[in-house]
């Protein structure tokens, strides 16, 4: 399978991250390109999360900058990453439980509304056509997705794998151009994890979306990602193919030899 | 073979083709085909298929496609597939629909055995078994996808999106406008129409040829008894391998002009069931029981006032619903009380089922447990039994209206002859017969006697009303070691008739007596356990509870208190039985794509529990090797507990 990988998408320069006396991540720089899956690991509290915590928003560094297509932010804020079309998945469950399966899914599309809010209540001509529109969009990630038969099932009835792709669903329906996903296959069995692999490729491939991606498993991460990082105590200890890294010194004294 | 002559339809409407092309012209607008696509319920109309399907038809013929040679159809019932059927007839091809969970390696055999040269297919899943088992198969040069999803790196050259396909049609039929009217012309009824293999629960399936004929009148005569229309629906969703659903699916829909719904995929039947709520039904006898038991399961959640009112009006309707259905005399206190019902409990519940608009529902393919069909029966809906094969075009005996009895599978379908042979042997003729089995001779000359009946294989009787009753497969009625009626099969269907169990296996053909394996069925099970507070962490460790062996086992005392009151199968009480460790499964050989056990297959595999069962041990090692879905192999192994049933003493039946 050949695909295109682009320029230079996001720049993370030199970002240090602390709370309080802690660190959380010190002097960290790697970019990501377009249409690339580009894995971060590491044993864990090396501040994974926060690294892609920072790249949307939701932390902010107190040192380093963050270089968006082309655009230079000392701090990025969670609504910029939105609108610039940078969506998540998180590593506990974030879905609004008592919903169902499509509004789940639907509420990733608010971004893309239009409509005020009076015009929804009274479900007007701008309001109606854009539900239906923003209905059709959804209706495909969920064909896409393979949950057609948990439409309407609240999300809180749903085992846990399926939960983890109805959140990636959320995140698709924001049609992103960047998708951060959050250990997308903790918790799940082979076959699980499988699908999810497949459905994370088919995203890349169909969707064109650049995928970065926190994940624990070993064989998945070497198996689908172009390109990886490697941190350990908010330090990056290695960056490159998959191969590379897998032969690193470092890596495998730190990460890859305890769990192997 | 008299062919064509009962049809009694002007020229043209003989065919399969014949008839697409005149419900395009006189009633174009009327729905065809609908599919469940992206949440919303999509329609074509007879007119939008005729024209897809003459499209698909030119684009076969730019390929290459001719008269004489089949297509292979693979994948869930899709609009476009069910058209691709057609587009095979108007050429004169021949649709051989293959079971879309069967694994490459089976699908090698059929696409060598029917010389298979195209092949249609519905997404990338099939494609990639194709690919797989290409080189092994020098004859399929073309194979049309209907999905494009995930097949944007395949750049072979004999791939073709079906869109594309029509596209090409739509050219060579610009550029020969009477080229398709021509071939559909050409058409005889004596064509054969359509290749169905045999499941094969004995050695290698056979390619079953029915001509368009046998088809045509087979759907007519259902249409008669039922009094079939054109303004049904009938929801598509078993294997279009199958015969059943080419009947209902396929010929009725075309004879008769009513709308097939395809649902959006297997996992939303139930929810796409009760959207489209089908006049017209047809399931296993499996699925009417997975139904009730999950209505069973959530009234076990209802409130007390509604579960109290729900078996009180199912009390009701067990007394007199049977009763009502079949027009008999009731008195005016029940119908009272069984109107109520139908307000209160029965209304809701067939709603809740997706089945209140069903005018005829049949069910077929194995034995259907009284009770079950019972109930379906008193709660209004009109439930009966069919009995035919694929060499029959699933059309021998159907019940009448008012003449349903639950022992018996009906009265000979019009235009059937039922004979039966001296070993018990069930013998059928009539238009629905095969022409033949494809590219085998010997098979066809050895299950067509001299008088031209079909050897059926199965054992039965007629009763007094002249309806069938079936009694087991004729080759597996063996005697126990006394000389008594072995019929296992019988008594495997009345243990299946518990909801705890699944499958069962019966053994005792020259033997003393009878011993069984019993597969458990997770769900049912899973929930009593759950119940009751039982830990288990998966189906082997689920099958070894002692507490579930409780269970089964009062489900085989309870079959051996009724075998007792027959003189007949007294004998046949099951002494010993174990609960196997893993489901019976088709992926790894020991049931048939339609889920029939292959009981050869399954006793030379487990020859060492047979050999505890009958040796009188207590416990049993046992590895075994099994098939994971995506082609992976692995063991499970078990100790198997040997359980001893209790065994009731022949009744003597009064006179």
């Amino acid at each position: 399978m050949s695909k295109k990988i682009g320029d230079v998408i996001l720049d993370l320069q030199n970002i240090s991250l602390r709370f309080g006396g802690v660190k959380a991540l010190t002097d960290i720089s790697f970019d990501v390109r377009e249409h690339e899956i580009r894995a971060i690991i590491g044993p864990n509290g090396a501040g994974k999360s926060s690294m892609l915590n920072v790249i949307n928003g939701v932390y902010h560094p107190q040192e380093g900058v963050i270089v968006f297509r082309g655009q230079e932010r000392k701090r990025m804020e969670p609504h910029h990453a939105a609108t610039q079309g940078i969506a998540r998945t998180f590593q506990n469950i974030a879905l609004f439980k008592g919903m169902s399966v499509l509004d789940n899914i639907m509420t990733g599309r608010i971004t893309r509304m239009k409509a005020n809010f009076l015009e929804h209540a009274l479900w007007l001509g701008r309001a109606r056509r854009e539900e239906l529109e923003h209905r059709k969009k959804v209706e495909e990630i969920i064909d896409f997705l393979e949950i057609q038969h948990i439409r309407r099932t609240p999300v809180g009835r749903l085992p846990y794998g399926l939960q983890k792709r109805v959140e990636l669903g959320r995140a698709l329906a924001a049609e992103p151009s960047m998708l951060l996903l959050d250990e997308p296959m903790a918790g799940m069995n082979v076959e699980e994890k499988q699908d999810m692999c497949r459905f994370i490729l088919d995203v890349n491939d169909q969707f064109g979306a650049t995928i970065v991606l926190i994940e624990h498993d070993m064989g998945v991460v070497m198996d689908i990602s172009d390109r990886v990082v490697v941190l350990d105590y908010g330090k990056k200890i290695g960056d490159g193919l998959p191969d590379e890294v897998k032969n690193n010194e470092d890596v495998i004294t730190a990460y890859l030899g305890a769990s192997h | 073979m008299s062919l064509g002559t009962n049809t009694g339809s002007p020229d043209g409407l003989q065919t399969f083709p014949g008839l697409l092309f005149h419900h395009a012209k006189t009633r174009g607008d009327a729905p065809a085909i609908r599919e469940k696509d992206l949440g919303i319920w999509q329609t074509w109309s007879w007119s939008d298929v005729a024209e897809r399907v003459r499209a698909l038809a030119s684009g076969l013929a730019a390929l290459g496609f001719k008269r004489g040679d089949n297509l292979a159809i693979i994948g869930d019932n899709r609009p476009h597939l069910y058209m691709m059927i057609s587009a095979a007839q108007c050429l004169g091809g021949v649709p051989v629909p293959l079971y879309q969970d069967a694994v490459a390696d089976e699908m090698l055999f059929v696409l060598e055995d029917a010389a298979i040269r195209f092949a249609a297919v519905e997404d990338q899943e099939q494609v990639d078994k194709l690919l797989e088992v290409m080189d092994r198969a020098p004859l399929l040069e073309h194979i049309v996808y209907d999905d494009p999803r995930g097949m944007r790196h395949y750049n072979q050259p004999f791939l073709h999106d079906i869109h594309a396909l029509m596209e090409m049609g739509r050219i060579h039929n610009r550029n020969h406008p009477d080229f398709l009217d021509e071939e559909v012309a050409q058409g005889q009824a004596s064509d054969i129409s359509v290749m169905l293999y045999t499941s094969g629960t004995t050695g290698k399936p056979k390619g079953v040829c029915q001509t368009h004929a046998a088809f045509i009148a087979s759907a007519r005569g259902g249409m008669q008894i039922d009094k079939l229309d054109a303004a049904g629906d009938i929801l598509s969703y078993l294997p279009m391998a199958w015969v059943g659903d080419h009947l209902f699916s396929f010929a009725q829909s075309l004879v008769v002009g009513f709308t097939i719904n395809c649902p959006e995929s297997g996992d939303t039947v139930m929810t796409d069931l009760r959207e489209i709520g089908p006049t017209y039904y047809f399931a296993p006898p499996r699925v009417f029981e997975s139904l009730l038991t999950s209505v069973m399961i959530r009234m076990e959640d209802a409130s007390a006032i509604k579960r109290g009112m729900f078996h009180y009006f199912l009390g009701v309707a067990k007394r007199c619903g049977g009763a009502i259905l079949d027009g008999k005399p009731v008195g005016l206190g029940d119908r009272l009380l069984y109107g109520l019902g139908t307000l209160l409990v029965y209304g809701p519940l067939r709603n809740v089922l997706g089945l209140s608009r069903i005018r005829v529902a049949y069910t077929a393919g194995a034995a259907i447990g009284p009770e079950l069909f019972g109930f379906y029966r008193s709660i209004g809906i009109n439930l009966k039994q069919l009995y035919g094969q694929t060499e029959t075009c699933a059309y021998v005996c159907l019940q009448p209206d008012g003449q349903v009895k639950p022992s018996s599978v009906g009265a000979p379908a019009p235009g059937v002859e039922i004979k039966i042979a001296d070993n018990g042997e069930v013998l059928v003729k009539g238009p629905m017969l095969l022409k033949e089995y494809y590219r085998r001779p010997d098979a066809t000359a050895e299950s067509i006697d001299a008088d031209g009946y079909f050897l059926t294989g199965d054992a039965g009787f007629l009763d007094a009303d002249g309806h069938l009753n079936i009694i087991d497969r004729a080759k597996d009625v063996g005697k126990l070691a006394n000389g008594a009626m072995f019929a296992p099969n019988y008594i495997e269907n009345k243990l299946k008739f518990f909801q705890h169990i699944k499958e069962a296996v019966c053994f005792g053909h020259d033997r003393d007596r009878v011993c069984a394996f019993v597969n458990i069925d997770a769900g049912a099970v899973g929930n009593w356990a759950e119940r009751r507070g039982i830990a288990y962490s998966g189906y082997a460790d689920l099958a070894s509870k002692p507490r579930v062996h409780e269970l089964i086992r009062t489900c085989v005392d309870e079959v051996n208190a009724t075998l007792a009151q027959d003189a007949m199968v007294a004998d046949s009480q099951i002494h010993r039985f174990l609960v196997l460790h893993k489901e019976l499964d088709p992926d790894d050989d020991e049931l048939t794509r339609t889920r029939k056990v292959r009981r050869n297959f399954v006793a030379k595999k487990y020859q060492v529990l047979i050999d505890a069962l009958y040796g009188g041990k207590a416990t049993q090692f046992i590895e075994t090797e099994v098939k994971f879905e995506d082609g992976r192999r692995g063991k499970v192994a078990a100790d198997l507990r040997i359980i001893d049933a209790k065994t009731f003493p022949a009744v003597k039946q009064a006179a």
